[in-house]
């Protein structure tokens, strides 16, 4: 929240796949805004939507998946551009660690040859063989790897060391955003806050947007800004991580909020009954309310809450509001 | 009576001989580890640690499924390489485990109900095939499934949380008498966490069947256990009550461990987590483990590791930070993991 831009402006992405069983609408209808230098954590369960979100804004959904909408990034709607434009824009200025990004490195390049291999596609040029290498050491000082690691191949490197690689590929062109689909879920709780630690930091000292996709609601408490929750496929709420902890307002939210462990209180479990709606040709109304403490028989199941600012800053999908 | 379970002195290597263990030569995945539980145990108790702690090694040595490089592994008082077929039997039935894919377990040509009617079969649980389905439905209903949902699918079609709450009942229908749950809730969603652990909690306060959770996850193993065990490179770091251990951690590697937990409360961020990073194992595999990243080593720590000092009641620690206490002989670490007659965590 350095500065008030909005950077990313995302209005109504549908995200289909058509297939034979039916039309799965795998994100639904979302708004996103961001502003740059903000950190936003983007939660829910598997098959709520958000890796999908984030492959929309690579443009990387594939036949026979369909997404329509906006993805407006610093002015330019993503959707629009050609093929060749929006790979331009990949790396350099929108740039993504997938899921399980450091089991995808090539083993059987060097680090450097990776790190380079995007770089010289997208036109970069160094003045000489030693200007190279200095930015490789560079760049692999602020990830906090020694300069030798250049040189290896990923099997000579520990899990949160190619995770680092990862990192260190995603930001080498400086982008305008970076989206990490959860970065940490194969580390260990000590490697995991170590390469966390590392990723803030970057994004605060490059001033670098960022969006952490994951379910796991510690992580984002200690790491995001604003914090968004999807599920099945719609924005259930979105505001400030420390407001949306203590003033949760979708039963949604509220429910995996008390779901946690805290310290205190041990022992005493409160689970979501039931399990999350299927998104192949959903019922209408809100997608929760099957399992919603709150739900209005009248309302709840026929007609879809609108997603609205209820407070600046805090936005809600529910009819309670 | 013998106790159910026990470890006694058991090591397990990798990559070599035994012979070889203080060469360095050889990873030791688990080092002169005694431990012994006893039947009718309402407890559960967490094995912790990161991976290469030796908690899975543990795991497979009490379930059979690798050979001590010296030591034992007791059922009942006898040896469970050793047992004739209709021991082996016995104890195939009774020490039982759920494990962390949900997804791996099944076979995804058969439908779901193969896993529960195959151990009803082989242990000859019913006499006929009404009797199995009863049995069948009765186990899917205790962990809050409804079976008419649930059999006749196939695995594809069930969530990952389903999946793995057919394999608590499968587990169930055997009514073992121990259970060993490698990280049973990491592949699953947070909503469902949370009613999976309860599930686990309240199997094992009503049928009285020891848990053994097995996790690197210290914020369900505050909820879900009475007793935890820490582990670093194969052996105890840190044990006892858990609500000790969690709070108020004294092993320097605790202290790194639980000052690492992500708490999902943006107000209490990470706090310092002290390491230090020395260069390659200074302790020549002789003193203490983790003294190669702990901010607190001295000279001694590197001469020998370390035994087990109770820090006070209900807790121990093998750091010399606690040189002062009396000590407790690592063969008595069960010891710390009294019977309590009462259930004391609310469910």
């Amino acid at each position: 929240m350095n500065n008030n831009k909005v950077l990313l402006d995302i209005r109504d992405l549908k995200t289909y796949f058509y297939v034979k069983a039916g039309t799965v609408k795998a994100v639904d209808g979302i708004d996103l805004q961001l502003n740059s230098g903000t950190k936003l954590g983007l939660v829910g369960e598997s098959g709520s939507g958000k890796s999908t979100v984030a492959l929309s804004m690579m443009r990387m959904i594939r036949p026979p998946g369909t997404v329509q909408g906006q993805i407006n990034l610093d002015g330019v709607d993503l959707l629009k551009l050609s093929a060749e434009e929006m790979r331009r824009m990949r790396l350099s200025q929108i740039s993504m660690i997938p899921q399980g990004a450091m089991n995808s490195l090539n083993p059987v390049m060097r680090v450097k040859d990776q790190v380079f291999d995007g770089m010289i596609d997208h036109g970069t040029n160094w003045a000489s063989k030693k200007e190279r290498e200095e930015f490789l050491a560079e760049l692999l000082r602020i990830v906090e790897l020694p300069p030798k690691v250049g040189m290896m191949y990923p099997h000579e490197l520990s899990g949160g060391m190619k995770q680092r690689v990862c990192v260190a590929i995603a930001i080498s062109m400086h982008p305008k955003i970076l989206i990490a689909d959860e970065p940490t879920s194969a580390l260990d709780v000590v490697i995991q806050r170590q390469v966390m630690e590392t990723i803030t930091r970057l994004a605060r000292d490059m001033n670098l947007s960022m969006i952490l996709i994951g379910h796991d609601m510690g992580l984002m408490a200690q790491s995001v800004d604003r914090l968004a929750v999807m599920y099945a496929g719609h924005m259930m709420e979105l505001g400030d991580v420390k407001e949306m902890f203590s003033d949760p307002l979708h039963p949604y939210t509220v429910a995996l909020i008390e779901s946690l462990p805290i310290l205190g209180n041990r022992g005493v479990f409160k689970g979501i009954p039931g399990i999350p709606p299927s998104v192949i040709n959903p019922p209408p109304g809100c997608p929760f309310h099957n399992r919603c403490n709150r739900m209005m028989p009248d309302i709840c199941p026929h007609k879809a809450a609108p997603y609205k600012e209820v407070r600046p800053g805090r936005w809600v999908s529910c009819h309670l509001y | 009576m013998p106790p159910l379970i026990e470890l006694r002195n058991v090591t397990k290597v990798f990559g070599g001989s035994i012979k070889d263990k203080d060469t360095g030569k050889v990873t030791v995945a688990l080092d002169d580890m005694t431990f012994v539980l006893e039947e009718d145990f309402p407890h559960i108790i967490t094995v912790a640690g990161e991976s290469g702690s030796g908690k899975t090694t543990m795991l497979m040595l009490l379930l059979g499924f690798y050979e001590p490089s010296a030591g034992e592994v007791l059922y009942n008082g006898k040896n469970i390489w050793k047992m004739d077929k209709e021991e082996t039997k016995d104890f195939r039935r009774n020490v039982q485990a759920i494990f962390q894919d949900p997804f791996a377990v099944y076979n995804p040509f058969y439908k779901v109900d193969n896993l529960l009617s195959i151990p009803i079969k082989n242990f000859g649980l019913a006499k006929n095939k009404d009797e199995a389905r009863s049995l069948m439905e009765s186990a899917l209903t205790r962990v809050g499934l409804r079976p008419e949902e649930t059999l006749g699918r196939f695995p594809h079609q069930l969530s990952g949380g389903q999946r793995q709450r057919i394999a608590v009942a499968r587990a169930l229908i055997l009514r073992p008498k121990l259970l060993l749950a490698d990280e049973p809730v990491s592949m699953v969603d947070a909503s469902l966490r949370a009613t999976l652990l309860k599930q686990i909690r309240d199997l094992n306060q009503e049928l009285e069947i020891p848990v053994l959770y097995i996790t690197h996850d210290l914020t369900t193993a505050y909820h879900v256990s009475d007793y935890i065990l820490v582990m670093y490179k194969g052996s105890v770091m840190e044990a006892g009550d858990v609500e000790k251990v969690i709070r108020d951690p004294q092993h320097p590697y605790t202290r790194l461990l639980v000052n690492s937990i992500p708490w999902p409360d943006p107000n209490m961020l990470w706090g310092q987590a002290a390491e230090v990073v020395r260069g390659k194992s200074i302790t020549e595999n002789r003193g203490c483990k983790f003294a190669n990243r702990c901010p607190h080593m001295t000279n001694m720590c590197i001469q020998s590791p370390p035994p087990l000092y109770r820090v006070r009641e209900g807790q121990v620690a093998a750091c010399y930070l606690y040189q002062g206490s009396s000590v407790i002989e690592r063969a008595d670490l069960s010891a710390m993991f009294p019977k309590r007659e009462a259930a004391s965590v609310k469910s």
